[in-house]
């Protein structure tokens, strides 16, 4: 039986269209058919709503209630809102979420905001896993309305030294920061990326050539992408057993158990 | 429409062109293809159970020095993921603008990467529209190899420019296909860079000849809706993020028949490239049909 941990992935609506599985029902069981045993769950909700806490307390919510034990909330904190460290007390102490999830582009601030850092600060001291999510989506699909710039990761190589206990997670990295900069971004031991858009020809394979091994995360972005993309992507690379377990599962868990 | 009479008496390049293409069918089977997966199941899931005609890829971001080499990894690869025929176009590396001297160079590295297996291999001929006549020579020369089965229009031009008019006439009366890049960019497209509305313009004015739509557009929901009216453009769906819907739009949109898959390896994972198929909510039939049917079926139509 396969265990498969899937750190990427979203509850609720995506703003401009509608995603075949994105019912919470229909969502789990396409999980549980591909051998999904944990779906760390943010809310597509908190993207442009600016009540926070109604974002969390739904997630919370539909976890329990749909979730059958596989879907663990993440949720978010929007460090532009005014008081947003009492979202951040709040995920942490009232709802004992695991860690956060952050938006930067929609939430319109950069990496090297004071605010970020102070609050990957917070999650440090609070043990709590921080979760960015670099890209929503291709900028050149974006929907006009919608269309938010990319974020610049750079920042990340001066920051992280200052967090060295932090557990952060860049989600959907590989879009909009070149290898170069991840690579760099990795030296930090304490990070990890997912696979969900990295692309390429046996992409993971030749990233185990820049970035430990350690260090990758199965996650899908499930339900905006097809979920077989990176179920797919970890045959294409051919990995051996080792390394696939750590990929799809070990080393997730080791961020919890730590 | 053309004629069965008609279609047949082309020029003896497409002739050997079907008898081709209906060789490799019976040559390969699914069975051969799955024999070559890789012996360790470390996914949950499984490559598609139909085998797939990849009708877009590439030689650039492949490893290898060569054309040789670098098409025999790309193959490895193809076999790991199920897939049984490529079709490749363009060497390396990627010139938006190919002088008639590059065009001639990366047509010769594709020619070469083809002879590493004639049977699992098709290719289209680079094209620029700013060159028409070096065009029309190139599609000469390399229409004489019988797995050449179509032209590649990509960014050097608009599709609606009348330039392109000799090229898509010799195009037609070769029996090839005319892909052409297409996106919708929301961050602008290249100045020539075709929108798939730019390609009905084209297709409007040769209702005989066969266009597919590259990537959709990208953002699928515009480039279905534009080409929806026009049966003589295929989509495809290769070198796009694998959202989830895309197939199941074009397929309701457009009919299965009308949907091609490509991947745009090596830029793009075969793997999330075939997700999108993989994962729609279609019927296995329509399955079957994007990821070979529909596109073998073109060919030897033409
Ligand atoms: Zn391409």
């Amino acid at each position: 039986m396969h265990s498969i941990i899937d750190v990427n992935i979203n509850l609720s609506r995506y703003p401009t269209r509608r995603l075949p599985d994105d019912e919470p029902e229909l969502l789990v069981r396409k999980l549980k058919s591909v051998g999904v045993s944990e779906a760390w769950a943010g809310s597509f909700d908190a993207l442009l709503h600016r009540d926070i806490e109604g974002v969390n307390l739904r997630l919370k919510k539909d976890c329990e209630r749909f979730g059958q034990r596989i879907l663990i909330p993440f949720g978010t904190v929007n460090p532009a809102l005014p008081d947003w460290k009492e979202d951040f007390h709040r995920c942490v102490e009232k709802h004992h979420f695991r860690g956060i999830r952050l938006f930067p582009a929609y939430h319109r601030y950069l990496l090297n905001d004071k605010r970020f850092v102070e609050l990957l600060h917070l999650a440090e001291d609070a043990g709590a896993i921080v979760q960015v999510v670099m890209t929503v989506e291709d900028a050149r699909t974006q929907h006009p309305l919608l269309s938010v710039s990319k974020i610049d990761s750079k920042p990340l190589i001066d920051i992280i030294p200052g967090v060295p206990n932090l557990k952060l997670m860049l989600l959907n990295a590989f879009r909009d920061t070149n290898m170069n900069t991840i690579t760099k971004i990795c030296e930090n031991k304490n990070v990890s990326v997912d696979i969900a858009m990295l692309e390429g020809v046996q992409k993971i394979r030749i990233l185990l050539e820049k970035v430990s091994v350690n260090q990758i995360l199965f996650g899908s972005y499930f339900p905006f992408f097809y979920i077989e993309s990176a179920l797919l992507k970890m045959k294409e690379s051919q990995l051996n057993s080792d390394d696939s377990k750590k990929i799809f599962y070990q080393n997730a868990k080791n961020l919890i158990s730590e | 429409m053309k004629t069965d009479v008609e279609r047949i008496s082309g020029d003896a390049g497409s002739c050997c062109r079907r008898d081709f293409l209906a060789t490799t069918l019976a040559g390969l089977t699914l069975a051969s293809c799955n024999q070559l997966i890789g012996k360790e199941d470390v996914s949950p899931i499984n490559y598609s159970a139909f085998p797939i005609w990849d009708s877009h890829c590439h030689l650039s971001s492949i490893f290898g020095n060569s054309p040789e080499e670098k098409m025999t990894h790309f193959l490895k690869i193809a076999d790991v993921t199920g897939i049984e025929h490529v079709v490749i176009y363009m060497g390396w590396p990627f010139v938006l603008d190919p002088t008639p001297e590059i065009l001639k160079k990366q047509n010769d590295q594709v020619l070469r990467a083809m002879k590493v297996n004639p049977d699992r291999i098709s290719a289209y001929v680079y094209v620029n529209p700013n060159h028409v006549d070096a065009s029309l020579n190139e599609m000469d020369r390399c229409f004489e190899n019988k797995g050449m089965v179509g032209i590649k229009l990509w960014v050097a031009s608009r599709c609606d420019e009348t330039s392109l008019a000799p090229i898509i006439r010799k195009a037609e009366k070769q029996n090839a296909v005319i892909f052409q890049h297409t996106w919708i960019k929301t961050t602008g497209n290249l100045k020539g860079e075709s929108t798939p509305m730019q390609l009905v313009e084209l297709a409007k004015k040769f209702p005989e000849a066969k266009f597919i739509c590259g990537h959709a557009g990208g953002v699928w929901e515009l480039g279905i809706r534009a080409i929806r009216p026009y049966s003589n453009i295929f989509v495809e769906t290769a070198g796009s993020s694998p959202t989830a819907g895309f197939v199941e739009m074009a397929v309701r949109e457009l009919g299965a028949e009308r949907v091609i898959f490509g991947s745009d390896a090596g830029g793009r994972s075969f793997a999330s490239q075939i997700s999108k198929v993989l994962g729609a909510d279609i019927s296995e039939q329509d399955k079957k049909m994007i990821f070979k049917d529909n596109y073998q079926k073109l060919l030897m139509m033409n």
